[in-house]
């Protein structure tokens, strides 16, 4: 269950930001996050309330947009979609791969007041 | 972050070691590392466009004129979730490269032999390498005690409800104990399939240790542990002959995940194929410098 160490780390960045911004609290919190980052979506729904009670994202509307796994083939250059590391390439079918998105873990934009 | 780590318990060492890591010690300092070099505009209508820099900020609104509207702002912040975790893993990484200390997280699921495979390893070898242990468990000192009774340094991280050691219990383990130059470290992680893998420690390789107990499906069943490891040490091939574990297929699904992966077969235990793992040992820890 590492969601509620990354849901605590979201909230240290908002609690830090929002202190830095000289606001009070969070209405908003943009998340983006990747599908290959490792993060059980369900999970992060879960440790949410628990993480942000008593903080300044209490009350904030999360939104997270959603980053589909991309990959890029180092053998033929072929970009494609990927689910699952283990996905090999579609047109040359080798495993050799960059993946170009979808561990994106981070913070966009907090909507403070 | 004590969110999970369960921090505070009262997990004290009785003898040399004090795996009491991981206090109330969250709020880094990190060194004014953060510039965010963009501008705000707000929505209101005062006109004047705030540059905030190194943290400064000239933010006051304490003039009366009135906003009809909500003061929202919106900081456009950019950060990565595990930005503190990865700092700190620099810092350590740092550490270690100025004392040309090579960093090795051991991780594994739970009883695919990590401890074993150390011990016979520092039994072996411990007179030609000096080395240095971090035992990662959420409970107990039994896994430190082991490595102690071998007369090697070893400090005992109890992660309490934690799944994962994160970098800054590392950081303060570390500390505790005052390694020598030219030596290697061995963090064992929580024995955890899943969450070590997105935690960088610092260290110069990721080792996994699967078993041929656990099927050869192991790396497309948790692919984010082998996609993230550097090396694979297959474990316990001694018992090979009595399951339907493919050591092949096993290789073949990890390559899958990780194409780049480097394979050992070992049987900690028996002793088997270990020569092949300390050759590397050795040769690595040549490399550190370049072996980056």
């Amino acid at each position: 269950m590492h969601e509620l160490s990354v849901a605590m780390g979201i909230v240290k960045i908002a609690e830090d930001e929002t202190k830095k911004a000289k606001a009070k609290k969070v209405t908003l919190i943009e998340l983006e996050i990747g599908k290959l980052a490792g993060i059980e979506f369900e999970s992060l729904d879960f440790v949410w309330p628990a993480a942000v009670k008593n903080t300044v994202l209490e009350s904030a509307e999360r939104k997270i947009d959603v980053k589909d796994g991309l990959g890029k083939c180092a053998d033929c250059d072929s970009v494609f979609e990927i689910h699952h590391f283990y996905d090999s390439c579609p047109n040359c079918g080798s495993n050799l791969k960059g993946i170009i998105q979808g561990k994106e873990l981070r913070v966009k934009a907090l909507e403070v007041v | 972050m004590c969110g999970t780590c369960g921090c505070g318990s009262e997990e004290n060492g009785p003898k040399i070691l004090t795996p009491t890591i991981g206090k109330e010690n969250h709020d880094h300092d990190h060194g004014g590392h953060h510039t965010h070099g963009h501008s705000h505009d707000h929505d209101h209508t005062h006109g004047h466009h705030h540059h905030h820099q190194n943290g400064h900020h000239h933010h006051h609104h304490d003039h009366s004129h009135d906003h009809d509207h909500h003061h929202k702002t919106v900081l456009e912040v950019e950060r990565d979730i595990l930005q503190q975790n990865e700092i700190m893993a620099a810092r350590n990484r740092g550490y270690f490269d100025a004392k040309d200390v090579f960093a090795l997280n051991l991780v594994s699921s739970p009883g695919s032999g990590k401890t074993s495979l150390l011990e016979r390893t520092l039994k072996d070898m411990k007179d030609k390498i000096p080395f240095y242990v971090i035992e990662g468990d959420q409970q107990t000192l039994n896994d430190a005690n082991r490595i102690a009774a071998l007369d090697v340094p070893v400090i005992q991280i109890n992660t309490g409800k934690g799944c994962h050691l994160e970098s800054d219990m590392i950081h303060d383990a570390v500390k505790k104990l005052n390694i020598a130059n030219n030596s290697v470290l061995m963090i064992e992680n929580v024995g955890n399939l899943v969450c070590p893998s997105m935690f960088n420690l610092g260290e110069h390789k990721r080792i996994v240790i699967v078993s041929t107990t656990e099927g050869d499906d192991k790396p497309i069943k948790y692919p984010d542990m082998f996609h993230t490891s550097d090396i694979c040490i297959i474990n316990k091939i001694d018992l090979a002959p009595y399951l339907d574990t493919n050591i092949e297929e096993l290789k073949k699904n990890a390559l899958q995940v990780n194409p780049n992966l480097v394979f050992f077969e070992v049987s900690a235990t028996k002793g088997t194929g270990m020569e092949q793992w300390y050759d590397w040992l050795k040769e690595n820890l040549k490399l550190i410098p370049e072996n980056q």
